[in-house]
Parts: structure tokens; sequence; C-alpha cells
């Protein structure tokens, strides 16, 4: 109960700007959310960032080494290799929003059905779960993408289902807790409907595990789309996905190693920021690992 | 403990069972004309009709569905679009090769993950304990195919200590273990580090401490033992997680696995293939889960009763 942070806070400063500076103070939060934030900048700003076009290449400049020309090189096309990594973010804060928003807007919903209602509806509800979590790790965005195609709108549905069973998961283990409660107890004495315990109880006190999975998701979103990418059944060339492009560069691995490291190394600093972020949010927010 | 095993076992069964309702449906799912798939584009009504026969399409879908799997049950997966083998032969010949490295990969994550977890514990807010922190947070962020082509580039290029890729000998999977690892190594670093810290808490440690043990022995026979039985459950998940790591470990080295079998399958709309590679991953995973859970019941007798 010694938190320094706590200490800190002004008396009366209520639960959000205590929060906030919970938040603030959490070094591995502040180092993940800066890297967060810059990465989202660089997507919006991508087309105003970039000194050359992503798509367009010369042929007579291909496979060069970084130089004052192109910061970062080009490929194999003679592409300049920074403005594809730039419009590269643009691609994966995509696939990361809307695969990311589509697992927690079905798998809250579940976890939430399954939690509050209980009986066979969280029997069903789980073990159907248990089955999407039995192809283990890349395997059912493999198999949604055997189905459907390749395709970014086809890895982002895959992507999003994969990671529907840990939503669903956390969200009902916040709500088993919550269920039993006094507060939401009485509020049920004092006649709230279903309706009312669901999104003015249960729902806003599961935001914090809610949004520490969504920060770590979207590290594993980003790490599964630029996954099927490589294995070239996620977003096809000569689109500037980073997992794509480094599918490319294999080729040229010894020649031209930088065309395939850099986009590499992006996915790599923005999975680390929002594992940071993530990690950071989980240490601040949840107050059971407070010591 | 008997009962324990046989209420697991019931829970599995209704897994199993859409495990393989869902690699039955991946076909359905697939849009146009099953027959068509599996025939080809240019296949004439006459083709169709006997494919359809053969396959027993002509079948409403459950019937389609329990033929399958009494099929799957006495190990008949089909046959391969592609190359007209059993698919149950191409997977015989490529799963032992991912199941190996798999296995290597968690010998790799249990020798890294559980000495830094040990020292990272043990030495609590040590600037080791930070570097462990920090390694494992690195370790997990790190996409594996971009850590293949990473390591090939240092050790097989410009080293050359090891083979830049394909199998044979013991040296060809080094990098491939390493790098597969390298994650689980991350999760179970972390896991062994909360869990020793946890197990460090206890009255019993303070009591073996009290007797004057020295920190050795208390910290290898009293706490690791304790703190090694919820780590067992993250090696069993990780396991799995490593057959997923295989697809992508085995396309950067170019290994005969079932990782590649099964994206070659997709490539090639080979149905049957990639149907019967990922019914049989799902249930190794399954079981490897089922196994790792009767362990943990096994060394701590709390969960039987639960």
């Amino acid at each position: 109960m010694s938190d320094p942070a706590r200490a800190a806070a002004p008396r009366g400063s209520g639960f959000w700007a205590d929060t906030l500076h919970r938040v603030v103070r959490n070094r591995a939060a502040v180092v993940g959310g800066t890297v967060v934030v810059l990465f989202i900048a660089v997507a919006l700003f991508a087309p105003v960032l970039s000194p050359y076009d992503p798509l367009k290449g010369r042929l007579g400049e291909r496979l060069r080494a970084p130089s004052g020309a192109h910061w970062l090189g080009t490929d194999e096309l003679g592409r300049d290799v920074l403005s594809r990594v730039l419009h590269g973010a643009r691609i994966t804060v995509q696939i990361q929003l809307a695969a990311v928003g589509l697992a927690l807007a079905v798998g809250a919903a579940l976890g939430l059905a399954a939690g509050y209602i209980g009986r066979w509806v969280d029997q069903l509800i789980m073990r159907l779960m248990d089955i999407l979590m039995a192809f283990p790790g890349i395997f059912l965005a493999l198999a949604i993408i055997a189905a459907l195609g390749t395709g970014l709108g086809n890895v982002i549905i895959a992507a999003g289902i994969f990671l529907v069973p840990q939503f669903a998961r956390v969200v009902r283990a916040s709500v088993l807790t919550l269920k039993d409660m006094e507060f939401v107890q009485a509020a049920r004495a004092l006649g709230q409907g279903d309706f009312a315990i669901v999104f003015r109880y249960l729902l806003p006190n599961s935001l914090a595990p809610i949004i520490v999975q969504t920060s770590l998701r979207m590290a594993t979103v980003l790490l599964t789309a630029s996954g099927l990418s490589f294995l070239g059944l996620g977003v096809q060339p000569p689109s500037p996905e980073w997992g794509a492009m480094l599918s490319n560069a294999r080729s040229y691995m010894i020649t031209a190693p930088h065309v395939a490291m850099i986009p590499g190394l992006a996915i790599a600093l923005v999975v680390l920021g929002f594992n940071l972020l993530g990690d950071g949010l989980r240490d601040s927010l949840d107050p059971r690992l407070r010591e | 403990m008997i009962a324990y095993i046989t209420r697991r076992l019931l829970l599995i069964a209704p897994v199993l069972l859409g495990v393989s309702i869902g690699s039955f449906a991946l076909l359905q799912l697939v849009p146009g004309d099953p027959a068509m798939i599996l025939a080809g584009q240019e296949a004439t009504e006459e083709v169709l009709t006997r494919i359809r026969h053969e396959h027993g399409l002509d079948q409403p879908v459950p019937v389609q569905f329990l033929v399958y799997l009494r099929n799957a049950v006495r190990g008949n997966l089909g046959i391969s679009i592609q190359s007209r083998q059993p698919v149950a032969t191409l997977i015989a010949q490529r799963f032992p090769f991912t199941l190996r490295l798999a296995f290597l990969a968690i010998l790799v994550s249990a020798a890294l993950g559980v000495v830094a977890g040990i020292v990272a514990a043990t030495r609590r807010n040590s600037m080791l304990d930070l570097a462990a922190l920090l390694g494992s947070l690195v370790g997990i962020s790190l996409p594996i195919f971009w850590l293949g082509l990473l390591m090939m580039l240092v050790f097989s290029v410009r080293l050359q200590w090891f083979p830049a890729g394909g199998s044979g000998t013991a040296t060809h999977l080094v990098l491939p273990a390493l790098v597969l690892g390298a994650s689980s190594s991350a999760v179970i670093a972390r896991m062994t580090r909360a869990s020793m810290l946890e197990v460090l808490r206890q009255d019993y440690v303070r009591t073996a401490r009290a007797k004057g043990l020295r920190e050795q022995i208390v910290i290898y026979r009293h706490a690791l033992k304790n703190a090694m039985i919820p780590i067992l459950t993250v090696f069993g998940l990780e396991f799995g997680y490593n057959l997923g790591g295989a697809v992508l470990t085995e396309t950067v080295f170019s290994l005969p696995g079932l990782g590649r079998l099964i994206v070659e399958g997709i490539f090639a709309r080979d149905y049957p293939v990639v149907q019967g590679a990922m019914l049989v991953v799902a249930t190794t995973f399954v079981l490897v889960n089922l196994l790792t859970d009767i362990a943990y019941a096994f060394f701590d007798p709390r969960i039987r009763y639960e």
C-alpha cells in the first residue's frame, strides 16, 4: 500500500485523474505509449513524410544501399524503402484497428453473455471458444485464409476471429467477478434491469482489463497479419505491407540485406511498443497487482 | 486421480468433435461447388458427377460429415488433389519433422526461460532482473520470420557456422530450434519469475531459511519444485504455439515439415491436405494440453478436487 504514485496523487483528484497519474508514473507505459503515438502519427502523415512514391521505382536504382538520396536504400524494383515502410504503417494500422475492433466487439459480446447469463449459454460459448483455440497459433488464421482466400479484407477477418476467444475469456472472467459484488447486487435489488446492469455496471468496470487486452492484442494482430503476408497468404504485393515487403526481399538477402531487415525491424518496434504499453497499463490499472 | 482424468476426457470430447466439424466445414466454406474445387475448373459435367459420387458430395451435408468423421477415425483423411497420394501418408511423412522441431524449441525455451526466470526472481529489482524482463519483452516482440532471416544472415551467411536451410543433419535444426524457441523462452521466463516470486513468499520457504539451510538448497530444492508446477501448463500451451510458429520457421529455413505442407496445400487449393493437416494439428494440441493438465493434477493434488 506504499505506492508512490498513489501517495503523490493530489487528494480528491477523482478516479480518471488518479488513473492517468498512475499510468504516467509507469515507465513501460510511457515508453510504449510514445512508440505507439509516433507509429500512429507516421501512419497518418505517411503521404507527407514520404520522399518518394511507395509504388513507383526506378529500375536504374535497384537494391541501393542507404544513402543521402534514399535514407533506407531502394528495393529490387528501385522503390524507396523509407517511403514504403512509412506507407506500410498505414496498412498496418488499418489491419490492427479493424481486426482488434472485430475481435473486441464479438469477443466482448460473447464474454458478457457467457459470464452474465451463465449455465448452458456459458457452456456453449466457452466450448465454442475452446474449439477455436484448439487450432494453435497461426493455424486458425491459416484455416480461415484457406477458406476465404488472400487479401487485406480476409487478413482482417482471419486475424480478428483468431483473437475473439482471448477477448471473450477476459470479459467473461471480469463479469464473473463483478456479478457477485455488492454494488451490482444493490443495483439489482433497486430494480435495475439486465440491460442497465450490463451497460452501466458490468461493462464500465471491465474497461481496465479490456484496455490492457486491446493494447497487447494490437501486437498479436501485427505478428499474425505480417506472418500471413510473409507466407504469401496475406496482403499481396506490390502493397508495402511489412510482411509482404520482407517476403519479397528474401531473394536479395545476401546482396541487399537492408531491404528485408528494415520492414522486420519496423514490425518488431511497433509490436514492442504495444507490448510495453499493454504491460505498463496492466501494472498501473489492475489494483490487484499493486503491492 | 482417475475421476479427474475421466472428467477431463469428457471435456475434450466435444472439443475434438468441434475440431472435426471445423476442418470438415473448411471445404463447405470455400465459395463455389466443392466438386469443381476437387476436380478443377475445366472439369466436364461427367467428371463432376463422378467426383460428387466418389466423395459422397451427392449426399446430405450431415451424412457427408458422418462419413468424413468415420473415415478420419480410421485414419483415412482422403486423397491429395495434387499428388494423388493419401493425405494420411503425406502427413505421416511431414509431421514427425515438425514435432521434433517444436520439441527442440521447447527444450531451448525450458533451458533459457527457466534459468532466466530463476535469476530474475532471486535477484529481484537488480540489473539482471531488469535485463531478463526487457529481454523477454523483446523476445515476444520479434517476428519469428524476421529473427530467422537475421540469424541466417549472421550465422549461416557471414559466420558460416550452420547451414542456411534444408534438412538432414542435426546442424540443420540448430538455428530453426533457437528461432522458434526464442518467444517461448520469453514467455516461460516471465512465468518462472512470477511463479518463483510467489513461492519465495511462502511460509515454508521462510521456515527452510530459518532452519539455516543454504540459499542454494532453499531455492532449488524447496522453492523451484513447487514453482515449476504452474509452469507445466505453459509448456503445453507453448508447444502448441510452436507448432504454429513452425509454419513460419519451416518457410524461412526451407524445411520439409507439416507447416510447409499446409501452406503449399493452400496455394495449390489442395483442400483435403489442408483439412487433414488442420485436424491432425488441432487434435495433437488438444491431447498435449490434456497431458499437461494431467501432469499438473498429478504434481498438485489440489487441482484434482476443484
